[in-house]
Formats: structure tokens, sequence, C-alpha cells
């Protein structure tokens, strides 16, 4: 009978667990040699004390049960005595406990409600309960029993079968004081297998270790923080070296003195290093989403001088082209949704270089030769598509949705996360300046390009129809910038006015670089993103921006014509 | 040099001058004064104020086309001229409001906001009018000095001057947005109360304050038609047509283009100075870049490389928005879009270029 009852139990122990915590099951494998081996171990147990074995079973249960009781010592008694059990089904009831989502129904069931408190499931067997229709009370706790339950349930933790659930534990430990718990980590450590838990664990001891009297214990864990330590140990080490009103150091011992100072140093080394890869790729991706909207430019700008005031807009044309895409495919291919953003690369690109095209043969073309008039009359188009847009979807900015394979991002190092859109936009940077880079130096119309850019008159002569050169070099400056439009949307907002914010970015970005070179133009981008991420955290962001402009206005004086430009001396006219 | 003055215009055409300032300055507040409400010839108060306005406008108009219209040198930055002065004369009014503020403290109300004790170093000096005035005509013009002489001596020009001038009114625009800055951040300097002890609220300030714009466009407009006359004049002419040539010539142009420069941003700075009091707000949005371009389009529909056209651009173009805003909001960007684009494919003379087309046609017509 015992037997029997143990199996029972072990079973719904089981699934309790299984149903409670849904990600166990990406281990379930794990889980059912580790049943296993719990059920074989506990056969012979249970063959010799058979009646002993029934009330440890339901042990379990009858425990757990107590957390809903009516008193807090016997509620108290109840967290240690899971505790002391260590079977981590109990978690989600003493987090619901501890989190205020515990109710006790008249029969003594435990139910545990959702985060929102709308739904509600019994705590052994994760049934849906409807708790509109029973009687529910909230077993009252105060601070003490939250204490016990707050030490339970990282022990718990700390014995999880799941990796993250441990590891999120151990990080826990280091954030908060756990010298009650340095035992159950040194044992927890003993058997722990994955090496990035173990070396949490290790720091976590290392923490502890500090406050030891052994000298040998403290020097070991000081040079373990020294090598895995960050910045939540700067004020520790930092306590070691302060000195009283007196002058004299509060720690005594020179040697410990010594080696906290080193500590110290080696963290904030490693932190500054940190901080500069963080600045760096973060200046990198600026400079990729700047290159992105100043490309286009580069074209119509430096190839063809014609200074387009309407760029911009062409970035913000690309940017709705993407919205559009994105709601059609909303609509009718829901199940497809992520592939918008593939889709919508040809269609940002034609569109915007459709309009600039339009724009070249109705308006710019009559104004070749005359560079301060171009400005003013593209000025005046920018105007009427802002307008136009601004009519059509609205003043407010819309919504562009990332799709799902480029929210998120890869943790690189403590705290600096490398989203994945704007690695994306890096690689699409490099693909589209490469494309761009090979259609002028290795197609025909790039050719063509070069030759009118060179000298018109003689590429003329020679039977290039530089009307239609004009007219296809405008069209792919525009488009390319509707490229910049389509990456804009990926990781910032989408409005009317998106174009201005770049605007007055892109022309330094092309002055800065010098006029009709690609090279230059890469250059001044990834020059001016790097610059200003490293100057945001010294100056902050606005006077950062102001001091780039600055130097930009300054750097033109030394150079009028750009960093790259070529060589040798002309005069205009 | 009061013979030079006396033959900038012929007696048709001073005639003509004084008469509009006559108009300007004594028929119309007459108008309002002593003619009766109800009356269809009575001026009514608003209109001082709205008026005054777009004389500062015209006098940054006239400003633009010094250096545009007579020296081919387009600037993107004047906004910031005209927000040096404009600045300057709205730390005089804030700091004339004394202790009336929302917060009853001697400090300007967004210092107090702020939590700032004390007044900024650069605040100094601005209780008195005399300062004030001195920092509105020396300030812009020295600020523009040192630009110019950097960017000329380096030889930017055309295209690449434009930009840098964009370039510094987008960072002075950055600069004055910030809280930290010291002039109000994003809501600028506001509710000014009094300038030399009399209040702003009244109409006869605000009528003196347009007589005061009326008369110093009026001598900006003379002062501007004697140099573009002068020989000094006709070398601006050149160096917009061919600045190699002139170069070649011996002239060195620099000193010309930095004297046409600081005169046109001193101009812009008075313009500033006058507009605030009167509009009652300065804010950095003044400095955008969208508002300098705008400058640029008043000086291109009145027409380029003529002082009245100037002056005409920038009424007809102010008078545009004041009507649009108010009876099509919505087609008002469509309209100054289309200006731009109309005037600079066709018109590239401006008014002034269509009405002596009309007036060259007659004459033609009457000599055959």
């Amino acid at each position: 009978m015992g037997f029997s009852c143990f199996c029972v139990a072990v079973k719904i122990m089981k699934e309790t667990l299984l149903l409670l915590e849904p990600h166990i099951l990406k281990t379930s494998l794990t889980s059912q040699k580790f049943f296993a081996k719990f059920v074989g171990g506990f056969v012979f147990v249970v063959i010799c004390l058979l009646s002993f074995s029934a009330v440890e079973g339901s042990d379990f249960e009858l425990t757990l049960k107590d957390l809903g009781h009516k008193s807090r010592s016997k509620i108290k008694k109840a967290v240690k005595n899971l505790g002391k059990q260590g079977n981590s089904a109990a978690l989600p009831a003493l987090q619901a406990l501890k989190d205020n989502r515990l109710r006790v129904s008249d029969d003594g069931t435990l139910i545990i409600l959702n985060e929102a408190g709308d739904v509600g499931r019994e705590a052994l067997t994760d049934k849906q309960v409807d708790i509109q229709s029973l009687e529910l009370r909230k077993p009252r706790i105060n601070n003490s029993v939250r204490r016990a339950l707050s030490a339970t349930i990282g022990k718990l933790q700390l014995q999880s079968t799941d990796t993250t659930i441990r590891l999120s534990a151990a990080k826990q430990l280091l954030k908060k004081s756990s010298s009650g718990l340095v035992e159950l980590v040194e044992k927890a450590l003993a058997v722990e297998t994955n090496v990035e838990i173990r070396g949490v664990f290790n720091i976590v001891l290392a923490k502890e270790g500090l406050n030891s009297d052994d000298k040998t214990k403290r020097l070991e864990s000081l040079k373990i923080i020294r090598e895995f330590g960050d910045n939540d140990f700067k004020s520790v080490l930092e306590a070691l070296l302060k000195k009283n009103e007196n002058d004299e150091f509060l720690e005594s011992d020179l040697e410990i003195r010594d080696n906290a100072e080193k500590a110290l140093s080696s963290i904030e080394r490693r932190q500054f290093f940190i901080n500069q890869t963080a600045n760096l790729f973060y200046g990198l991706s600026l400079g990729s989403i700047l290159l992105l909207a100043a490309l286009g430019l580069a074209i119509t700008f430096g190839l063809m001088g014609v200074i387009n005031m309407a760029h911009g807009e062409m970035l913000m044309i690309g940017a709705y082209a993407t919205f559009l895409i994105q709601n059609l495919f909303k609509q009718y291919l829901p199940d497809f949704f992520d592939w918008y953003l593939i889709a919508a690369i040809p269609t940002a690109f034609i569109v915007s270089g459709v309009v600039g095209i339009i724009m070249e043969r109705s308006v710019i073309r009559h104004l070749y030769g005359r560079p301060l008039e171009t400005l003013l009359a593209t000025w005046g188009i920018s105007l009427i598509l802002i307008q136009t847009i601004r009519l059509i979807f609205g003043a407010q900015n819309v919504e562009v949705a990332n799709p799902s394979y480029l929210s998120g991002g890869i943790q690189a190092f403590n705290g600096v996360v490398l989203p994945y859109n704007r690695i994306a936009i890096i690689v699409f940077v490099v693909l589209v300046v490469i494309s761009v880079w090979m259609l002028l130096q290795k197609t025909s119309l790039g050719l063509q390009v070069r030759a009118v850019t060179q000298n018109r008159k003689m590429a003329s002569c020679m039977g290039i129809s530089t009307h239609k050169v004009d007219m296809y070099t405008f069209g792919l400056g525009s488009g390319v910038a509707g490229l910049g439009g389509l990456a804009l949307s990926q990781v910032g907002n989408v409005g009317p006015e998106l174009g201005q914010l770049y605007i007055v970015d892109s022309f330094m970005v092309v002055v800065t670089g010098g006029v009709g070179k690609i090279a230059g133009t890469v250059a001044g981008a990834l020059g001016l993103g790097v610059i200003n991420k490293f100057l945001e955290p010294v100056a902050g962001a606005v006077l950062g921006k102001i001091i780039v402009l600055v130097l930009i206005v300054i750097l033109i004086q030394k150079r009028p014509q750009g960093l790259f430009a070529p060589k040798g001396r002309m005069v205009d006219n | 040099m009061i013979k030079n003055i006396i033959t900038l215009h012929s007696y048709k055409g001073w005639f003509f001058i004084f008469s509009l300032l006559a108009i300007a300055t004594i028929l119309l507040p007459i108008l309002n004064i002593w003619v009766p409400e109800d009356s269809a010839l009575h001026v009514p108060n608003y209109m001082f104020a709205l008026m005054g306005k777009y004389l500062c406008y015209a006098l940054v108009a006239l400003a633009i086309d010094l250096i545009w219209g007579y020296t081919g040198i387009l600037s993107l930055g004047h906004g910031v001229f005209f927000s040096m002065g404009g600045y300057a004369m709205g730390m005089y009014l804030m700091r004339s409001v004394g202790k009336e503020g929302v917060y009853k403290s001697d400090l300007p109300d967004f210092m107090v906001f702020l939590d700032w004790k004390e007044l900024p170093w650069y605040w100094y000096g601005f209780d008195s009018f005399a300062f004030t005035l001195l920092v509105i005509l020396v300030l812009p013009g020295v600020f523009a000095f040192i630009f110019g002489y950097f960017a000329f001596k380096s030889r930017i020009k055309g295209v690449y001057f434009a930009i840098i001038t964009q370039a510094m009114t987008f960072a002075s625009m950055l600069l004055f947005f910030r809280n930290a800055t010291g002039f109000g951040g994003n809501n600028g300097l506001t509710d000014f109360k009094r300038i030399l002890g009399y209040s702003l609220q009244v109409p006869s300030t605000k009528i003196s304050l347009y007589i005061i714009t009326a008369c110093v466009l009026f001598v900006s407009y003379i002062l501007s038609r004697y140099v573009v006359q002068s020989k000094l004049g006709r070398i601006l002419t050149a160096i917009r047509d061919a600045e190699s040539r002139v170069m070649f010539s011996g002239y060195n142009t620099i000193h010309y283009k930095l004297f046409i420069w600081t005169l046109s941003a001193f101009l812009c700075g008075i313009a500033g100075a006058l507009y605030v009091p009167q509009v009652g707000i300065i804010n950095p949005s003044e400095m955008q870049p969208s508002n300098s371009i705008e400058m640029a389009i008043w000086v291109a529909v009145g027409g380029r490389g003529t002082l009245s056209g100037a002056l005409i651009g920038a009424g007809l173009v102010n008078g545009a928005k004041s009507w649009f805003t108010v009876a099509a909001p919505d087609y008002w960007l469509y309209f100054l879009g289309g200006l731009f684009i109309v005037v600079t494919l066709f018109f590239p003379k401006g008014f002034i270029g269509i009405i002596s087309r009309l007036f060259l046609k007659n004459k033609v017509k009457e000599s055959t």
C-alpha cells in the first residue's frame, strides 16, 4: 500500500513540476533521468521503511498545504520545512506567497494567481480553477516569514535542475547579502557542472570570503575578485581602502590593502575597456546609420554637384514605404509577417528612386550649374513632400515593428547588449556600400556616370546621353536614400519630420568626407558616428553634437574640400 | 558725404520714400488715435504689432539681400544673428521684469524654476539698457566677423558656405535648447512686462516701437543703398559675378566680403532686438535651419539684387503666411514650397523682375 502511495506521490510531484514550470520541459530529458534516479534511490528506502515512506511522500503535499495556514508561525515552519526537503516543485507556490499571489480556498486548496490576478491555478495539480466562484482567503505573512521565504526560495533555486534558474539565483546572491548562505553556495558549487554558474558562485564566495577572519581566505577572495569582479565590487573594495578620521586605514593589514587596490584598478581597467568597446560599437552603429543617410547624398551631391535639400525626405519616403509594406503583410500575409522587411527593400528603393527621378526631370534638370537655386528649389520640394505625407498619414509617428529575428540582442559583456537590429544595419550598410561601389566601378552605367562627372561636354560628345545618366544617377542616389529610410525605420521613429533630423548630419558627413568620393563618405560617416559616441559620456548628448558640429566647421576651414579631396589647385567659375 | 547720400535717389524717388515713411510713421498712428473705432479708416491696435513684425522681417531681408543678392554669398545662418539681437533684448526685458514674475524672485522665472541661486555671469549688465544696446549693436557683428574671417580666409564659398552656416545655426539651436545654457531652454525668454519703464501691454508703447522700427528700417535702407551704390558696392557685385577675376585685378576680396557679411549680421541683430519686444517671446526655434532658409526665400521672391525687392518680398511672403495660417493652414507649406520652386525656376529676378518686365514692355510699345 505504502509503495503505491509513494508512486502516486512521485508521479504527482513530477507532473506538477512539469506543469508548473513549463520551461523545465526543455530539459525534460534530464528531469526524466533525475526522476528515474530519484525513484531508484527511494525504492530501497521505501522497501525498508514502507510505512514511513508513505508519510514522506505526502509530507511534501502536507507541508505545502501549510503555506495557506492561518497561523503565521505555521506558515514559517512550512516554509522552512520545504527548504529542508529541497523539492523545487514548491517554488511556484513559495514565489506566489512572497508576491501576494497565493490564495487559499475553503477546503484548504492552494491556488496560485497569475500576475494580472485574473486566472488561478491549483498549486498541486496546476488545474485552472474558476476564482470567481470560490471564496478565497489570502494567507497573511510578515517580514519574518518573508525573510524565511527569500532564503528558502534562494536555496531551492540553487538546487533547481534548470540551469537558467540556477544562474539567475546565483546572480541574485551577488546583488544581495548572502552571508547566511555560504555553506549552501559551497555545497551547490561542489555539484555544479556549468562553468558560467560556477564562476558566479566563486564570485559570491569571494565576496563573502572578504569578510572572513582568515587572512589567506581574504587574499584568495581578492584574487578572484580581481580576475572576475565587476563594478558592483567597487564599493566593497573602496570600503577596504577607507581611512577613519584619525587618518588611519580602517583595514590594518597592508597586504590586504595592497591587493584590494590592485583588484580595484583591474576592475576599473576592465570596465573602462568594456565601456570603450561599447562606445565603439554604438559609434559604428550610429555611423552606419549616418552613412546610409549620407550615401545617397554623396552620389547626388558628390557626383552631380546637386544640393538636394529634399534628400532627407527621400529617407522619409523609404521609411513610409516600409511602413506600407508592413501593413500589407499584416493584413494579407500575416503568416509571413517576418518577411515584410525583405520585401520592403526593393520597394523602398524603387519608390524613393522614382520620386527622385520625377524631381530630377521636373525641377532640378533646369537648374544644373546653379547650386544655390537648386538648394532653394529642392527645399521647396521637401516642404511639399513633408506636407503631403502629413496629410496622408497624419502628423503623428507611425509604428514600424521589428521582425522577430531583429528584436533582442546579444549580451556581449556584463551590461552591454548589442541589439540585433543595429548589427543588421551595420551588415546592411556594408552590402549597400559594396553594391553602390560595384555599380559605379564595374558597370557601364557607372563608367558613364564617372565620365559625365569628370567632363560633361566631352562625355556628351562621345555619345553618352548625359540627360539619361543624370536621371539614373539621381534615381540611384534617391533609391539608396530610400534604403536608408528602411534601415532607420528599424531603429527610430517614423514620422513626417524624419528627414529633417538627418539632413544637416548628412551634409556634414559628405562635406567632411570630401565630395565625390565614396570612401570619403564612409570615413566621414563612421568617424563622425564614433566621435559622437565617445564624446557623449564626457560632454552629454547635446553638447557632444555641438562639439562635433564645431569641429566640422573648423575642419572645413583647414580642408575646404573635405578629408579625401583630390590634391591640386583649381580655379572655379 | 551728404551730397553723396542725396544723389542716391532722384528727387521723385526721395519724394516717394519720404511719403512712405510719413504714411507709416505719422498717418497710420493718427488714424489709430484720432479716428473713431467704428470708422472704416480706423487702424486697429493689433495692426501695429503685426506691421512691426513685418518691418523687422523686412530688415532681415535687407540684410540677406546685401550678402546674397549683391555679393552672391548665400547664408543659411542668419537666424543666429537675428536670435543674438533678440536674446540680448530678451535678457534686458527679463531683467526689467524685476520681482513681478510668477515666483516674485529677483531672478528670471525659469532660473527659479531650475533652482538656480544666482545670476550666471553672462547675464550681468543686462539690467542696463545702454549695455544691452551695446551688446545688440556689437555682438552679432563681432561673431559674424570672426566666423566670416576664418570662412573667407579658407575660401569657403558657394554651397559650402551655405552648409556651414546652416551647421552653425543648427548647433546654436541645440545649444540654446539646453536648460543648462541659461537662456530659458525650450521656452526661451517670455512674459516680458516693460521696456525702459513703459508697459509693453499698452497700445502707446506698441505704436512707439512700431515707429522706431520703421525709422530704423528707413535708416538701414539708406545705409544699404549708400553701400551698394558706392565703389565698394560695385566690387561686391563684381565678386558675385566673377570672384576670380576680381582677385586677379588686384582686389583682396576677403576684405569686401568680410565687410558686407559683418554689416549684414549687424542689421540682422538689430532686427532681432526690435522683434522681441513687439512679439513678446524669443526661443531657440528662431534658429531652426528652416527659418533661415525661409529668410532667403523672402529675398528671392522680392527680387535678389534689388533692395526694394527684398523689402517687398518679406512683406509678400509673410503676408501670405499670415493669411494661410488662418484660412488654410494645411496648404501653407504647399504654397511656400511651390513659391521656392516657381521663383527659382521661372522668376529668378522675383517680383521686381516681373514688374520691370511689364514696364519695359510698355516702354517698348510706346517707342514703336
